[in-house]
């Protein structure tokens, strides 16, 4: 047992460190510091920096132009990309899509797709939630039926995160209707999102952004060397990729970095003729956020250290549904720490008009951007498998109940 | 970062777990709280036997050379089954006081009788008036020739009454709340002037007041510095902090065993409770409340020889919050999960809700430790 990070650690720490101070473009990290989330093109040109470093494809194999990071690095490297604050790789790419190629694909999908993932030369999207298919996936109905040397696909697919800025999607679709349980008839798709027949619809959130879509799928041809491992066996690709998704899972260093920007923010603001800062409550209300974000640290770390030591072979933790569960929990109550600090300024909605109006007022952009995460989050405890279905995973998986 | 146990950490856990399991069940517990003592004076020779009072101290003074570590993990085996034997304050509050502030005849003098399991200690520094406060001392010592008189009053002392030696706090100079001019002594608790008064603790184990008037104590008695005995007062409440966060991870991992063997067993509406949903959400959340609870178990128990003063002083109230917190969760929710048979006493689960509740304000509660963190901020 040696609960502190190596020296080797802690140099690594330094240089991503470095590295991302040097690099990061200062449009980008200044956007982010005031609480807004990267635009598209912050995130393709952060990660294509990342990439030419050798540092996008996290977990892959070297020879896939994986960094040969341990699980504890790879948490180091994501925290400190959260800090600061620098765009999230793409996960559909990187934790989802790579991952799942390099274990079930062919090597004409791997040499095909894998290096414009890592470059995000393709931006993935993910299409397997539907109208009637949410937490319980399985029941899915988008129809995939074999023609020739094509699969022709029917379907709606819904909640699909950034399917509007996608080129391809990774998609979960029914090849045989009539399996005697659900989960055998089930398929793993490549489409290529300008195929004939695919339409995309926005779907607004409750912070006005457009991240969300509907996907219709009507007569849609995916040719057959698209599918991902065996025909009916897409819900293992399903399974593994879903279990791949939690490592990075609960965002700590987002976290981190909201609360400090919520503590900057109480300095300029008034409470009772006062800084907001020296107000006890407050700061006992940062206080316990900390113990709360320090054990999350530590559990993190206990599961991305078990991950090392059994070199990734076991079954994925089931300590990893403790950390969704807290780190979305940590993730919500960080942005409801900055709301509650902007105070009235939260409310505006920072968007063409108000900064007209406004001579440059970072106060107003942060609250209101504080509040467009706010209110955006709230979908933490929902995407990912809800946090009542982690619930039931530690039900089963830990409690054998 | 390596949080596995090594081998020898392994068969440590083992060998205690297994004297334990056929010394310590529920019922032969309830036979050692009705012994004079409180506890089973044959238990502690085991612990003598098996080395775990000499745990954490060097060999050259008969111990095993462990560490924080060790201690973490035996304190653990304990939680799982309420020891009542004074090992905490002989072992870990005393012991680190000789440990760290002691002389090399002191040390000799005392630590080699612990870890044999001659000598049981206390640590005598709380005061009626104090609360949380570490420098609310008022009790005092004066020179008297080449010695010191020592007279005022210690309250919740644990295991006063079983104590051959005290570890007692007072006040050589300056004013009550000062930070200086605090100085530990070791007091014999038969000398002349010493007056203890037991009673029972919350927590099944026994506790005395103690009271000294006059009482005379040599040069050779005073442990470390002369009007320095505040920074070795901090280091031997952190030792406690991290033995007794170990303590409550094992009583929680306890609790929660209990509760999960109860929701398979208790049928109601025609079904095993724990095959209804809200109960095993709950279940979830008490094993996470476990997990994140033993997580800062183990910062507390990093932390222990950290030598940057800032740093672990800021990460013991994180622990002390976390597990406090995690321990009372757990608790609380262990009693309701049971129902009516968990308010019993004749039940286990109350006696870990009661110890736990017992470690949550020892030495100062989580609201007295966010109000430190909060004290940070700035």
């Amino acid at each position: 047992m040696d609960l502190r990070f190596t020296p080797e650690e802690l140099a690594f720490r330094e240089e991503v460190r470095t590295f991302i101070r040097e690099n990061l473009p200062a449009d980008t990290r200044d956007r982010m510091k005031l609480g807004h989330p990267p635009r598209k093109e912050d995130t393709i040109r952060w990660q294509r920096i990342l990439n030419a470093k050798g540092w996008a494809a996290l977990s892959w194999p070297k020879e896939w132009g994986g960094p040969g990071w341990t699980a504890i690095q790879k948490m180091i490297f994501l925290e400190e990309n959260l800090m600061a604050p620098a765009p999230e790789l793409l996960s559909f790419n990187i934790t989802m899509l790579g991952p799942v190629l390099i274990q079930f694909g062919t090597e004409v999908q791997k040499k095909r797709f894998l290096p414009r993932a890592a470059n995000l030369d393709d931006w993935w999207c993910q299409g397997f939630s539907e109208p009637g298919a949410g937490s319980d996936l399985a029941s899915l109905k988008t129809a995939a039926k074999l023609d020739g040397d094509h699969y022709v696909v029917n379907g709606q697919k819904i909640w699909t995160s950034t399917a509007h800025n996608a080129d391809w999607c990774f998609l979960l679709v029914r090849t045989d209707p009539n399996a005697r349980k659900r989960q055998e008839g089930i398929s793993f798709l490549l489409v290529d999102m300008k195929t004939p027949g695919i339409t995309v619809r926005p779907i607004i959130s409750i912070d006005g952004s457009h991240h969300l879509n509907e996907v219709f799928f009507d007569d849609v041809k995916v040719p057959v060397e698209m599918r991902v491992h065996t025909e009916n066996k897409g819900w293992d690709v399903a399974k593994f990729l879903l279990g791949n998704e939690r490592t990075g899972i609960a965002r700590l260093g987002k976290s981190r970095e909201r609360v400090n920007a919520a503590v900057e923010m109480a300095r300029e603001v008034n409470f009772g003729g006062k800084p907001l800062i020296q107000d006890q409550t407050f700061r006992q209300r940062v206080a316990q956020m900390q113990v709360d974000m320090k054990a999350l640290e530590i559990t993190q770390y206990r599961v991305v250290s078990a991950f090392d030591k059994s070199k990734g072979a076991g079954k994925p933790d089931p300590l990893s549904s403790v950390l969704k569960v807290k780190g979305t929990e940590l993730l919500q109550a960080t942005t409801e720490l900055t709301v509650d600090v902007a105070g009235p300024l939260a409310t505006p909605i920072w968007a063409q008009e108000l900064e007209a109006l406004n001579e440059p007022d970072d106060m107003m952009e942060a609250g209101s951007a504080g509040t467009a995460s706010y209110l955006m989050l709230r979908a933490a405890s929902i995407y990912g498998g809800t946090n009542e279905i982690q619930k039931n995973i530690l039900t089963k998986a830990v409690l054998g109940l | 970062m390596d949080f596995e146990p090594s081998d020898d950490q392994r068969l440590l856990v083992e060998s205690v777990t297994r004297m334990l399991s056929d010394n310590y069940s529920f019922a032969q517990r309830k036979g050692y709280m009705a012994l004079p003592e409180g506890y089973s004076p044959a238990v502690w020779s085991q612990f003598a036997e098996l080395g775990l009072l000499g745990l954490p101290f060097a060999e050259e003074y008969g111990g095993f050379g462990g560490s924080a570590q060790e201690v973490m993990l035996v304190m653990q085996a304990f939680g799982r089954v309420l020891v009542l034997e004074p090992y905490f304050p002989t072992v870990v509050l005393a012991g680190t006081a000789v440990n760290t502030a002691g002389s090399a005849a002191q040390k000799q003098a005392i630590l080699p009788a612990i870890a044999e399991g001659s000598l049981k200690m206390a640590f005598a520094h709380s005061e009626r008036q104090a609360r949380y406060d570490l420098t609310d001392v008022v009790t005092t010592a004066k020179r008297n020739g080449s010695g010191w008189v020592l007279d005022g009053s210690k309250t919740v002392v644990s295991h006063g009454e079983a104590a051959d030696k005290i570890v007692v706090s007072a006040r050589t100079s300056g004013d009550r709340y000062d930070a200086d001019g605090i100085t530990l002594f070791l007091v014999d608790a038969t000398a002349s002037g010493v007056a203890r008064r037991g009673y029972l603790s919350r927590d099944d184990t026994r506790a005395a007041d103690i009271s000294l008037s006059n009482v005379a104590v040599t040069e050779a008695d005073v442990l470390g510095e002369v009007g320095k005995g505040l920074p070795i007062i901090q280091r031997v409440i952190e030792a406690g902090i991290a033995a007794t966060a170990g303590e409550t991870v094992g009583a929680m991992e306890a609790m929660n065993e209990m509760t999960l063997e109860y929701s398979k067993t208790r049928v109601q509406f025609g079904n095993p409770i724990g095959s209804y949903q809200v109960v095993q959400h709950r279940l979830a959340d008490m094993f996470m409340a476990q997990e994140q609870g033993r997580s800062m178990a183990m910062l507390a128990t990093m932390s222990v020889d950290n030598a940057d003063d800032a740093e672990r002083r800021h990460d013991f109230a994180l622990a002390k919050v976390g597990v406090g917190q995690a321990g009372r969760y757990v608790s609380q929710s262990a009693v309701q999960m049971h129902g009516g048979i968990g308010m019993t006493e004749e039940y286990a689960v109350g006696h870990y809700f009661r110890r736990c509740m017992v470690i949550e304000r020892l030495f100062g509660d989580p609201a007295y430790y966010l109000q430190r963190l909060a004290n940070e901020i700035r």
